[in-house]
């Protein structure tokens, strides 16, 4: 006679392992990247018509500048869960598919750090 | 993995796709074009922590008209993949999977992301 419950012998077998994690924050950063695109528009828009200082100065105002911030943050999350997905579709071979994950990561990681970084001496230094 | 040579059924290419097929194939293509324009986002930022010299020389370039044009379409995806979004969040609640309902949200989707960018031409 087997004592073990259903679930004991299920637990840690299986692929999902961190269940719904990915689709649900593709979701999350999804939601807040709806109100932070005014805020990318704007900024994209000066760097056509404004002058340096005006642009800094722009940047430089509170709620512009932790709008960008949470923008940087959320939309780098975004991409990096998107494209993999996207990588994931498209190629078949395993080996070659998790080497680009890792790079397409790692690029996004490098890129928002690079945004924050140019962001915070903007605004601290500008 | 090894290509299996066995024959397949007819797949995506022999069938004309939907409207709704066709908007849900560019979610994805304009998804992948935004994320490279990220890198664009990342030399502007860069520019202009680099000082003024620096960002008026970028800005020299951005005044070129092609440049213009990539940006306009740059906006277009992004509203194109907003108003997309909003919708796959809509069928994440379980609505709107009915065929009326997929195709007047399709046509919505189109004119809406075409408004908002030249809202956004206009006004901003």
């Amino acid at each position: 006679m087997d004592y073990r419950a259903p679930i004991a012998k299920a637990r840690g077998l299986g692929s999902a392992k961190s269940g719904t994690h990915h689709w649900w924050m593709q979701r999350v950063t999804a939601v807040s990247l709806i109100p932070l695109s005014f805020w990318l528009v704007t900024f994209l828009n000066l760097t056509f018509t404004a002058s340096y200082q005006q642009i800094v100065a722009w940047l430089s105002s509170p709620i512009n500048s932790i709008a960008m911030i949470t923008w940087v943050l959320m939309v780098f999350y975004h991409a990096a869960l998107g494209l993999q997905v996207v990588i994931e579709d498209y190629v078949a071979a395993s080996g070659v598919k998790i080497v680009t994950v890792w790079l397409v990561n790692l690029t996004m990681l490098v890129l928002a750090v690079t945004a924050l970084l140019g962001v915070f001496r903007i605004t601290l230094l500008g | 993995m090894a290509v299996n040579k066995r024959p397949t059924s007819p797949h995506l290419q022999v069938y004309r796709l939907p409207l709704t097929g066709i908007i849900s194939i560019t979610h994805r293509m304009t998804g992948v074009f935004l994320s490279g324009g990220l890198v664009l986002f990342v030399c502007i930022v860069a520019a202009l922590a680099a000082g003024p010299e620096a960002f008026d020389s970028l800005q020299n370039v951005l005044k070129w008209w092609p440049i213009r044009v990539l940006y306009w379409g740059f906006v277009y995806a992004l509203f194109f993949h907003l108003c997309h979004g909003i919708r796959h969040l809509i069928w994440d609640a379980g609505r709107g999977f009915d065929r009326d309902n997929m195709n007047s949200y399709a046509l919505v989707e189109l004119l809406g992301s075409l408004a908002l960018t030249f809202i956004t031409i206009i006004f901003v």
